[in-house]
């Protein structure tokens, strides 16, 4: 019915959405939707730990862990997402150890889907760790001290204390960066990932329908955020205390 | 002022020197084509995914970038007869792996280019995975890299990658019988095609075949002289 529609379209029109009618098309543009649902969903994941982690280690007593954490800041926001990616793949993906591939090959221990992971991961939880100390920063001193005098160790401070509060203030720059990784998957096609721009272009190169795709890319892109923004928002309504944020 | 759109990790067809300039035998036929005119020649470098787009928005006046002759393309394109050029689907991959036909590829990760008219038909006859990637060096560095077990792509290029005498290449080989033989063609747009241009081009084109230009060519950049050409001279020389 769908696919009829479409390939009618085709041929009257000249407009040709071949997702909506041929199977290949179809299965390589489902395919680049999922990896790209499934990079953004990781790499967000891992990039709140990373943030996490990065922020408690900033607070730490030792200079060194501390200069670590900045290091590691500034070398991932302050170099292109492209370059990373192109580096862990090129560059540190031939010199780790293989795997067999099953056919009698060897295989690299990770993938393309796996560096893009690895690597936007880093690139994001870089700023998601700024973006944490923004929030930090922004809890008063004297709902710490009360608890520091009430006994708390630093952990139960962070966990029942600082980071709920820290987290409702950061939320809007925090769904920013997250909006932008989501964004940013669009680059592991460079390094062969078959992400949905990925898909797309495989599409236009061959059945030489580019700006079909690009309005596909634009609404299924629009989509994508408007989903991960949607979520975040029920998340921030359902967190609000009044006095926090708004 | 002629744009042509060209390859520029093509090599030797059309590659960059370190100088930064771009060369090779197509870029050699470009520059006939703009003496032919007499005007200057604008190269501009096109990958297999956005040459036709360029031809048609008008950026480029003409395509002479390895591009294949298919029907679907005719739709599109202007493709100047008699080709110019002919190559077929081969890969390039480690003697150790132990690749010798086409079928051995099922589930194997292979590295490609984007806008390869093969790509479709490889992957949907032989079900390799393929790895996509915007241009040459980026698919032969990956293979380099062990993240794939073969590299799908022209016989030209993948000859011409191997005669190059790179140790980078000294395990690998061109393992499997090429097929889908493939013409390439000069792009012109549609309503060039049969105007004086195209014209042209056209008689361009004889001549080139006629008068072993495009054999001399491969001589002169190193490329083993193409069956194609030498039975194309033939013809043409015995047809006047």
């Amino acid at each position: 019915m769908i696919a009829a529609f479409f390939e009618r379209l085709n041929d009257a029109q000249g407009i040709n959405f071949s997702v909506f009618y041929d199977e290949f098309d179809r299965a390589r543009f489902l395919t680049g939707l999922w990896t790209t649902i499934y990079i953004s969903i990781v790499s967000i994941l891992a990039s709140l730990l990373l943030g996490l982690i990065g922020v408690w280690f900033a607070g730490s007593r030792s200079r060194i862990v501390r200069l670590l954490v900045r290091a590691y800041v500034q070398l991932f926001r302050n170099t292109p997402p492209l370059v990373q990616l192109s580096f862990f793949y090129f560059a540190v993906g031939g010199l780790l150890p293989t795997i067999s591939d099953g056919h009698g090959g060897q295989t690299p221990i990770l993938s393309g889907t796996a560096w893009a992971i690895v690597a936007l991961s880093l690139f994001a939880g870089a700023f998601n760790v700024e973006i944490f100390r923004a929030g930090i920063e922004a809890v008063p001193s004297t709902m710490i001290e009360a608890a520091e005098s009430l006994g708390y160790t630093r952990l139960r401070l962070y966990r029942e204390i600082v980071i709920p509060l820290a987290f409702r203030i950061c939320l809007p720059a925090l769904n920013n960066n997250l909006v932008n990784l989501v964004k940013t998957t669009t680059l592991a096609y460079a390094i062969g990932v078959p992400e949905l721009l990925y898909a797309a272009s495989q599409i236009w190169s061959e059945t030489l329908n580019i700006r079909e795709m690009m309005n596909l890319l634009l609404v299924t892109y629009v989509l994508l955020v408007a989903v991960l923004v949607w979520i975040m928002g029920r998340w921030e309504r359902a967190m609000r205390i009044p006095g926090y944020s708004w | 002022m002629v744009a042509v759109g060209v390859k520029n990790d093509y090599k030797p067809w059309g590659f960059l020197e370190p100088s930064g300039q771009i060369i090779g035998l197509e870029i050699d036929l470009a520059k006939a084509v703009a003496d032919k005119i007499g005007v200057k020649l604008e190269l501009v470098p096109v990958t297999g995914a956005n040459r036709m787009e360029f031809l048609k928005q008008g950026r480029i006046d003409v395509i002479l970038a390895t591009m294949g002759d298919t029907p679907e393309r005719r739709k599109i394109v202007g493709m100047i007869e008699p080709n110019y050029y002919a190559s077929a689907t081969n890969i390039l991959a480690q003697k150790s792996a132990n690749l010798k036909q086409w079928t051995d590829l099922k589930g194997r990760k292979v590295c490609a280019v984007q806008g390869a008219y093969f790509n479709r038909r490889v992957s949907q006859l032989y079900n390799p995975e393929l790895v996509v990637f915007p241009s040459v060096p980026d698919a032969l560095n990956a293979l380099q890299g062990n993240n794939c077990v073969a590299f799908v792509f022209d016989d030209t290029l993948i000859v011409s990658t191997l005669a190059g005498g790179d140790p980078k290449w000294a395990d690998y080989e061109m393992p499997l019988a090429s097929e889908d033989p493939q013409l390439w063609a000069i792009g012109v747009r549609l309503d060039d095609l049969d105007g004086s241009f195209g014209k042209l081009l056209k008689e361009m084109s004889v001549e080139w075949h006629k008068s072993g230009k495009l054999l001399e060519l491969e001589t002169k950049w190193g490329i083993k002289q193409s069956p194609y050409l030498i039975e194309t001279n033939k013809k043409f020389k015995a047809g006047g």
